[in-house]
């Protein structure tokens, strides 16, 4: 933004938007049409004015006056008309350009991997759906209207100006230049203060959202003075910036009016004067300097107009940055064809790496193959950062391998459509969410068809089931901002719950058991295997206890397995792994 | 669910709040307006000369246009060249004074708008420091941001433009008015009848687009919500398939907003133009009628031409005045909601006679202490403890039992219902606030870290430590073998939380803010439950240092880092149902002892 933006041509993207338009076309034809009649009839208004004086008034003639009055009448109604429609056109348009842009972005998002989720935060993509979208709304709605109106009304101004006569209209070719340039320096000089303000804005703000945060840390260090001092700095150097770029732009208007009226200054001397010399009449005078307000109107208009564009410039930029994101994870043509589910629930790792960026130099996960059976329990366990989630993302395919394949039931995960692929797997994810609705309609998430009696089975498996039938509402309960709150343990198992719902041949559990209590922990592993027997299950965990009794443990380090087998066998042969064990249960060994 | 730490679901902040026109009103407009005038008054000359200048700007408009009448009837249709010399230095004269009347009024204004919202947020800020944290667990974040930024900036704006214009608005329409009849009141009639259309047509308009906007902003809301939602869960949404009835569904919300949208568009979009066809009209009808009555009634061209002017001039006023009201409304609302946290209440006030812990040995007691967040619902009941100075006592429970609630008594955060904790035997409550805070350390679960250096984050426990002190503090706690591997080592700045940092890094960083403060009580709520076992090794050799020689509460999800505290109390339901240390615990084959082994009978 900033002075660049006066120097580029801020409409160049406009061309890819125009898909939006589709349904719309029509509207966005006829809006400008018809700011075309309003002009045309407002335009000549001044003129048939100049005219009631110098023939009507002059000669004496009154139906002359009633004529042209009836006439200049007339096409005012007309012009209502005409602007009403370009009103319903615009916004028939322009609403309905923001509602198809929205839909495209929302769509294109729900296609979005992973990689692609984590390229943009969700936060930023909610204000790119949201508020970005607004922006160019108005910028569209204002576009049809003013973008054409104003150089229209311009254009039409100085034709007439010069048909009355061509030498005062010098005064104008002169105007119309000064007021640009001095408009545009303003600017110039204005919006990069603008910049300035809004990173001083960041900064105040920043203080105050970690105040929010950090309140307890404040009150206890009794550090109120000093943020108060602190916040005050900032403040101050905004209120600083803020003078400068706000005193730069209240000129315009002065300047706008300053250079108006040296105008109207002017027709009145070199138009009095010809008027003396005869070749000039009163009524042209008083419609010339009505033209000339309207022209450096226009003007006025046309840059606040590409004002307005350059502040949705960094809109359109962020909104096109969602459409045109490449989505790497896709169904491969094949994969439809064959059209294969998910059965047995076998998975077979063969030499996979993986990084999430193709230009990083390291990999993430490293040389990785293992197999699971049908059935089998498999736990990961390693060190933060040794990429455990990273690995089990890629069954599913929520991240696709760099190098090596992974097959589920024999078949290349690749060669699934994602649907199926997905269906056939559950994974609870370590950063969970749960959706506003009641605990039912979230736990249905799983499986849309799942019955009652499945519902609080799967409650049930997931020890659930007591705390929910604790609330008064019981599985009606409401969840979310005008519901209740529940603590992050309860959510963990209404998460387990929604992914064994799913009925699926993989189960994969990240690290989502860390807020539930041991015993409770338990509990769940205990119905795990009476009743999911069929489903393979992978977990990852960092309490040994959680996994201790899995047939096999793998061993993850820095993206590397470093060792793989029974509880038994690692403590017995791997280093790490009995380092971890130590510090964990045999500082304070009971019996185990 | 019982803690104040909530569990946020999906949706945060307030959807729909922040974006958008708003429509809102505030409740009570003449004591909000009273409550700015306070603020702007501390400027009260500034604002005198502002609108000197405003009367000069706007009285030197009016006469620019009047000038044309002698111009044309005296000068120009005399043949008098002369005098339209002396008429054009005049014209110029006037026009250039209100311009520079203009300048100077908007840069002054600009001075006072800012000034005043630099007090309003420093105000504002100031009064966010006093509150209690009961305030800050009890309203989101997002809303209380929004104060700043939405409603301070609507205020802002407002005083930088909006009420300039309103008062240059109404001035110059009852300038005009007075003028045109100075002119000619028969021809005035035509502005009389056009006049009371327009304000007519504007009132339907506002009304109609008012209602729309209301439903817009209804939909607007719902769909945002359903976004932010969606999105804030998308791998949720992935990992269960579930992008095509997400679609569906928001394809229902935006369809709807569409349609409300466009309503409201056409209304609020309408306005503008139709006023100005109006004064088209309004033009019309005054050169028709006042070039018969140049004809018949004898009015001069001169009059007539600078009527015309008048009559041009009209429509934007009119507009601006509506324009410029809902912005000042809205303005108003934000105000609104700003002063309405001003008159929160404080932290209450030191009782009389609070002392100040000098040289704490750091003996503490709760003596039968019942508390609740919302009054009649306990949380904590009955709890007796004894901590001597020096000792280890740790918590332990499951989620929800009230163990945090314990620690946000101790600094009172809140302020118990019943019984009595006490420091080396003197009642919490009867010392000064600000001591008792001084005289503890908390390390909390979720570290949070100020943007700064390492440096001065570190020091922020204790502002007068020099920079050895700091260094040493954190090789203390461990911290220093990692601070000096990053960029540029104790100066380098953390951003985003400490973002570019791992949770067990921050969590060091935490612990040797702690350590460089001296406490002599130190509170350890989970400090290292989201931490590895391995790294939490290392974090641990920190925490033990810290904690030699000082009283120490724990509360510890992991049970290994609680096994060697001199007291374990658990809790359950807010009750305390075993206690004493950890081979009794065992031995008892009770709760602790369930949670330890993770295992059932």
């Amino acid at each position: 933004m900033g002075t660049r933006l006066l120097l580029c041509n801020p409409f160049f993207k406009m061309r890819k938007y125009l898909i939006f338009f589709g349904k719309y076309r029509r509207a966005v034809l006829l809006a400008p049409a018809l700011v075309i009649i309003d002009v045309f009839c407002e335009i000549v208004q001044p003129e048939m004015m100049s005219k009631i004086v110098d023939n009507g008034v002059m000669n004496k003639n009154l139906s002359y006056i009633l004529q042209t009055g009836g006439i200049m009448v007339g096409l005012s109604l007309i012009a209502i008309v005409a602007n009403v429609g370009n009103i319903y056109y615009s916004s028939h348009a322009s609403v309905g350009f923001a509602a198809e842009l929205r839909k495209a972005m929302f769509i294109k998002i729900q296609e979005f991997s992973f990689s692609n989720l984590d390229r943009f935060t969700s936060s930023s993509l909610v204000t790119r759906l949201t508020n970005d979208v607004n922006i160019v709304q108005e910028v569209i709605m204002m576009s049809l209207r003013l973008l054409i109106r104003a150089p229209l009304m311009l254009l039409f101004a100085v034709i007439i100006a010069i048909r009355i006569n061509s030498s005062l209209a010098t005064i104008i070719a002169v105007a119309i230049p000064v007021l640009s340039v001095c408009i545009y320096m303003i600017l110039r000089r204005g919006l990069p203060f603008f910049e300035q303000v809004q990173k001083r804005l960041d900064k105040v703000n920043a203080v105050i959202q970690e105040n929010l945060v950090n309140v307890r840390v404040v009150k206890s260090f009794v550090r109120e003075d000093f943020e108060k001092k602190k916040f005050g700095r900032s403040n101050d150097e905004l209120r600083e910036m803020a003078v400068k770029a706000s005193s730069m732009v209240v000129l315009i208007m002065p300047v706008m009016q300053l250079v108006m009226n040296i105008s109207i200054v002017a027709i009145v001397w070199f138009g009095g004067n010809k008027i003396i010399s005869g070749e000039f009449q009163v009524g042209q005078l008083m419609s010339f300097v009505t033209y000339i307000t309207q022209i450096l109107m226009s003007l006025m208009m046309l840059s606040m107009v590409i004002m307005t564009f350059s502040r949705a410039e960094a809109s359109s930029e962020r909104i096109l940055e969602v459409l045109d994101a490449k989505i790497d994870v896709v169904d491969s043509p094949e994969a439809a064809e064959q059209d294969l589910t998910v059965r047995q629930g076998k998975v077979v790792f063969e030499n996979v790496f993986f990084k999430y960026f193709p230009d990083s130099t390291e990999y993430v996960l490293k040389d990785i193959s293992f197999a699971v059976s049908p059935g089998e329990i498999v736990a990961v366990i390693g060190a933060t950062g040794s990429a455990k989630s990273t690995l089990v993302e890629l069954i599913p395919r929520l991240y696709d391998v760099t190098r090596g394949r992974i097959l589920v039931d024999d078949v290349d995960v690749r060669d699934y459509t994602l649907q199926h692929l997905r269906a056939g797997i559950s994974l609870v994810l370590q950063q969970n969410d749960l959706f506003s609705g009641t605990i039912r309609e979230n736990l249905k998430w799983g499986n849309m068809r799942a019955t009652d009696e499945e519902i609080v089975a799967a409650a049930k498996d997931a020890q659930a089931h007591d705390f929910i039938m604790s609330f008064p509402l019981q599985y009606e309960t409401v969840l979310g901002q005008s519901g209740v709150n529940i603590s992050g343990g309860q959510k963990q198992r209404l998460c387990i719950a929604r992914a064994i719902l799913r009925k699926p041949a993989i189960l994969i559990m990240d690290d989502s058991t860390s807020a539930v209590d041991m015993s409770t922990e338990a509990k769940i592993r205990s119905s795990f295997s009476q009743h999911l027997r069929q489903t393979t299950i992978i977990i990852i965990a960092q309490r040994i206890s959680s996994i201790q009794s899995a047939k096999k443990i793998i061993l993850l380090d820095n993206g590397a397995i470093i060792g793989t087998g029974t509880h038994d066998e690692l403590i017995a042969g791997n280093a790490v792994y009995k380092e971890i064990y130590y510090s964990q249960e045999l500082k304070d060994a009971p019996a185990a | 669910m019982s803690e104040p730490t909530k569990i946020k679901l999906t949706p945060a902040g307030l959807p729909g709040r922040r974006t958008g026109v708003s429509v809102e009103k505030p409740k009570d407009s003449i004591r909000v307006i009273f409550r700015l005038w306070k603020y702007l008054s501390r400027q009260k000359t500034l604002l005198l000369v502002i609108l000197l200048l405003l009367l000069v700007n706007t009285g030197a408009t009016l006469t620019g246009s009047y000038l044309l009448r002698p111009i044309i009837n005296k000068y120009i249709i005399p043949h008098n060249l002369p005098g339209l010399v002396r008429m054009i230095f005049l014209l110029s004269g006037v026009y250039i004074t209100g311009s520079a009347a203009f300048i100077w009024q908007n840069r002054l204004m600009i001075l006072v708008a800012q000034k005043t919202v630099g007090i309003i947020r420093a105000d504002l800020f100031s009064k966010l420091q006093t509150l209690p944290v009961k305030f800050f667990d009890s309203n989101s974040h997002g809303d209380l941001m929004s104060r700043f930024t939405n409603d301070i900036d609507n205020v802002g704006d407002s005083l930088n433009t909006s009420v300039l214009q309103l008062f240059t608005s109404t001035i110059t329409l009852v300038g005009i008015f007075v003028l045109m009849l100075y002119i000619s009141p028969l021809l005035t009639l035509v502005t009389l009848f056009v006049v009371p259309l327009m304000l007519w047509v504007a009132g339907q308009i506002i009304k109609k687009s008012k209602n729309f906007f209301k439903t817009q902003q209804a939909a607007l809301g719902t769909m945002n919500g359903y976004v932010e939602e969606m999105i804030t869960g998308q791998k949720v949404v992935k990992v269960f398939g579930y992008e095509e009835s997400a679609t569906a569904q928001f394809e229902l919300l935006n369809n709807d907003l569409r349609d409300k949208a466009t309503q409201a568009q056409l209304y609020s979009g309408a306005m503008m133009p139709v006023i100005q066809n109006l004064n088209t009209i309004n033009f019309a009808l005054t050169a028709t009628l006042g070039g018969l009555l140049a004809i018949s009634r004898g009015l001069d061209l001169g009059g007539l031409a600078a009527f015309l002017q008048y009559s041009r001039q009209f429509g934007r006023p009119v507009n601006e005045i509506s324009s410029q009201y809902n912005s000042i409304q809205s303005a108003l609302a934000g105000a609104e909601r700003i002063f309405q946290i001003m008159d929160e209440l404080p932290e209450p006030a030191d009782s009389a006679g609070a002392v100040a812990l000098t040289h704490v040995k750091g003996d503490v007691r709760f003596d039968s202490v019942t508390f609740g967040y919302d009054a009649g619902k306990a949380v904590l009941k009955n709890i007796s403890l004894h901590a001597e100075a020096g000792q280890k006592i740790a918590f332990v429970g499951s989620t929800g039992a009230g163990k945090t609630t314990i620690m946000n008594l101790l600094p009172r955060f809140y302020d118990i219902q019943s019984g009595t904790i006490s420091i080396d035997g003197i009642d919490i409550e009867k010392i000064q606030r600000s001591s008792l805070r001084q005289s503890l350390a908390i390390v909390l679960q979720d570290t949070h870290l100020f943007t700064a250096t390492v440096m001065e984050n570190i020091r922020y426990g204790l502002l007068e430590a020099t920079d050895d002190d700091v260094i040493a503090a954190a090789v203390l706690s461990g911290a220093d073998s990692f601070i000096k591997r990053l960029p540029n080592g104790y100066q380098t700045v953390l951003e985003n939380d400490g973002g570019n940092l791992s949770q067990g890094q921050r969590q060091l960083l935490n612990i040797a803010r702690a350590t460089v403060a001296r406490p002599s009580i130190l509170i350890l709520d989970e400090a290292t439950s989201s931490i590895d076992t391995r790294t939490e090794q290392i974090i641990q050799r920190g925490i033990d240092q810290l904690m030699a020689g000082r009283t120490s509460f724990v509360i510890a999800h992991r049970l290994s880092t609680v096994r060697n505290a001199d007291e374990i109390i658990v809790l359950e339901h807010g009750a305390i149902i075993e206690r004493g240390n950890h081979s009794a615990l065992l031995e008892q084959k009770g709760r602790y002892y369930e949670l330890y082994t993770g295992q059932f009978d």
